[in-house]
């Protein structure tokens, strides 16, 4: 009773700010909306297990209408089960840990065969400041929105000669279009204001150009949305002065993961921005910008990896389910803990473990 | 024009007498000089458009104060297209830079038209130069976010990404190819580790994406673990390019030198320009093959304020030193370093970028007082 009664307290000592829980949508439900959903679940390699127990324990102590089917799947694996692909089919939704890739060798990453197969062509990654956290940055709020099928990650390599290798950098008008509105209509629907089209397209005058090409189009149809482009190294170069000049940001593959890497560096780390790979279908939610913590094996041994991010993309995938009162405490109860900063993980800054942080996420629940 | 003719001659002839014997060296050798002897160094100045002459005169009035051994050959983007070299950039300009070994080089502003090649284009194709080299720090007295950068960026400049081959398959879909080449990698590479050792540095990490693109980057990754064997006393390691990113803004005092191909280098050199406070104030060196070193300047020439005096020398002065420490001319090169950054320091004399009101031949005497 009185570890219910602490956070009423709190709410009435904390005034103001993220004082009271902050209701998104008060949702009138379809009779049969509350049964359970199946979620995949890929606690993945590293500290994935962790972090998905994590969640998994979150859930739970919400009872929230969501039960996980798991699958083992490893990083070093050459091809995707494809029971875990009907089950993602089926399920239409899915949380993922981290797949590690092995570096050089002759496996083609997981992760981009997860994307491929399931036709996931956008990757989201959502960088804002959270209270209580400090960073260098303020007022950032920036969607990275990513192309994740093609461009430079496209795996088209051969070697010509010896010494000489060639990789093809593939773009498509079918899939800088779909991304381009895949951008407009997440600003629509999401009211944000202003779209800028990342490129580079003084160098690679027909690739980029028609990225570039298609995001006009697209923008011309949304005459409420601002849009503007800017070059990748000029973009870069803002980020890391003005970041509070960017909105949302549509980008092809490879840039995608430079900008959403910096976005998320600037805002607080990758280990506490959420995000997700989206397709017309399928979704998977997972650690918004990963910058390869997954193989870091301290982490692992100390069990201190940050299960923020992961929290936060399955409050993102509760919304996506319709559940959005759960997602509201989920995201309500993190930001409460970052805020008030006695249990923070090593990349924040703090020393706590990954269990410790969840205790204090459960504690905090209304 | 004629004027220039004679100074050429004159001074061609006069360098007759002045020039010592310059040492003969393999292409392999980096320095262009083996330490400054007796007689003045030839180093070909371009000082480019808008606010070029303004920053190159500063650069020069500079080098007089500090008595720096080098004797300026000056010349100007044309004004026609010269048919030996495709571009406005004349064939005697580039013979000189050919000649002397060192240059250095102002803003250039890319006239627009067809027919052909951007200047900086003409330069590196023509030169050979095929590493860019950034030293990134933080300049005291001036706060950005970042206080304790101190990083140096070298980015092949030849191919990766940016060889321009690309060409459209089927209506709708095109193609980019990357080449990545063991001789250019490795050419790099020997570059980097020797700058490293020449400067003292104690890392090196070269920066790829091999998990994605396995066999470009790994090629490029086994060209620099075979240089880095032949340096055991440097500490070498390799770093994923997102991995990267993160770090350099959270925490950009974890590198030391950074090595990479193209593309990425394109980014992260703005990235850590960004860190610093921007291209107004970075230095920038680009070396070719034979030794070549050509510092330029890499801001725009700022039409805006061309002529008004309000300019900011400094990336030219610090790309100028960076030149002076390629010439091993380490005492010098550190005196010029340490006026400009006592200067800017200070606070009492700052150009209108850095937030303040001097003028440009103020901020270049308060550096003058300094040396």
């Amino acid at each position: 009773m009185s570890r219910r009664a602490l956070p009423i307290f709190k709410n009435f000592i904390s005034s103001g700010g993220g004082g009271g829980s902050t209701r998104s949508v008060t949702y009138m439900p379809r009779p049969g909306d509350g049964t359970p959903r199946p979620v995949t679940l890929i606690p993945g390699d590293g500290v994935g297990p962790l972090v998905t127990g994590a969640v998994e324990q979150v859930m739970e102590a919400m009872h929230a209408p969501v039960y996980f089917e798991k699958y083992d799947v490893h990083g070093d694996m050459k091809t995707v089960p494809p029971e875990l692909i009907e089950s993602i089919r089926k399920n239409k939704v899915c949380l993922k840990g981290g797949l590690k890739t092995p570096v050089g060798g002759g496996v083609s990453s997981l992760n981009v065969l997860l994307r491929k197969e399931l036709d996931l062509y956008a990757s989201l990654v959502h960088c804002f400041n959270l209270k209580g956290l400090p960073t260098r940055h303020q007022h950032v709020d920036i969607v990275v929105i990513r192309e994740n099928t093609e461009g430079e990650y496209a795996g088209l390599e051969h070697e010509v000669v010896p010494g000489v290798v060639e990789s093809l950098k593939v773009i498509t008008k079918f899939c800088s279009e779909r991304i381009a509105k895949y951008a407009f209509e997440y600003a629509y629907l999401n009211n944000r204001k202003k779209v800028t089209a990342v490129h580079k397209a003084n160098i690679m005058k027909l690739a980029d150009g028609l990225f570039l090409e298609s995001c006009r189009e697209i923008a011309s149809k949304y005459p409420s949305i601002q849009y503007n482009e800017m070059i990748v190294d000029n973009c870069s170069m803002q980020l890391v002065s003005k970041p509070e000049q960017f909105d949302v940001m549509v980008t092809p593959n490879l840039y995608g993961n430079l900008v959403s890497n910096v976005a998320a560096g600037i805002a607080g780390g990758t280990g506490v921005m959420p995000g997700g790979n989206v397709g017309a279908d399928h979704a998977i939610f997972e650690q918004g910008a990963s910058a390869g913590n997954v193989g870091n094996e301290k982490l692992l041994e100390q069990k201190k990896a940050n299960p923020v991010a992961l929290l936060l993309s399955s409050a993102m995938m509760l919304r996506h389910l319709q559940f959005p009162s759960f997602a509201d405490r989920l995201e309500t109860a993190v930001k409460r803990v970052i805020s008030e900063g006695k249990y923070r993980t090593k990349d924040l800054g703090g020393t706590s473990t990954t269990q410790e942080v969840v205790d204090a996420v459960i504690a905090n629940l209304e | 024009m004629a004027s220039q003719i004679v100074r050429r001659l004159a001074r061609s002839r006069a360098s007759g007498i002045f020039s010592s014997a310059r040492p003969t060296f393999s292409d392999r050798s980096f320095s262009s000089t083996e330490g400054a002897e007796s007689g003045l160094i030839r180093a070909t100045l371009f000082p480019g458009d808008g606010i070029g002459p303004e920053i190159a005169g500063s650069v020069k009035q500079i080098f007089k104060v500090a008595d720096c051994p080098i004797e300026w050959e000056e010349h100007f983007v044309g004004t026609e297209i010269d048919p030996r070299t495709q571009s406005f950039l004349t064939w005697e300009s580039l013979e000189s830079v050919r000649r002397n070994k060192v240059g250095l080089k102002g803003p250039m502003a890319t006239p627009i038209g067809k027919g052909h090649r951007s200047l900086n284009l003409t330069l590196r194709k023509e030169l050979n130069l095929y590493a860019n080299v950034r030293p990134c720090y933080s300049l005291p007295g001036y706060k950005t976010k970042y206080d304790d950068v101190d990083l140096i960026t070298i980015r092949e400049n030849t191919e990766g990404e940016y060889s321009g081959l690309e060409h459209q398959v089927v209506r709708g879909v095109v193609e980019s190819l990357k080449i990545i080449t063991r001789q250019a990698s490795l050419r790099v590479a020997e570059y980097a580790f020797y700058y490293a050792k020449a400067h003292g540095r104690q890392r090196v990490s070269a920066i790829h994406k091999a998990n994605i693109m396995q066999k470009t980057d790994g090629l490029f990754l086994k060209c620099c673990r075979e240089v880095a064997e032949k340096y055991p006393e440097i500490t070498y390691e390799e770093v994923v390019i997102d991995n990267c990113c993160m770090m350099l803004v959270k925490n950009p005092a974890l590198f030391d030198v950074l090595v990479m191909p193209n593309l990425y280098g394109d980014i992260i050199s703005d990235l850590c320009a960004g860190l610093i406070g921007g291209l107004g104030l970075t230095p920038s060196c680009n070396i070719g093959e034979g030794g070549i070193a050509l510092a330029e300047a890499v801001h725009g020439s700022a039409p805006d304020i061309a002529g008004k005096n309000l300019a900011n020398p400094t990336a030219l002065l610090l790309s100028s030193v960076t030149m002076l420490r390629h010439l091993e001319l380490h005492d010098k090169a550190d005196r010029i370093q340490d006026a400009v950054l006592k200067t800017i320091a200070e606070g009492k004399y700052r150009t209108g970028d850095l937030g303040g009101k001097s003028t440009t031949t103020e901020f270049t005497n308060a550096i003058c007082d300094h040396l």
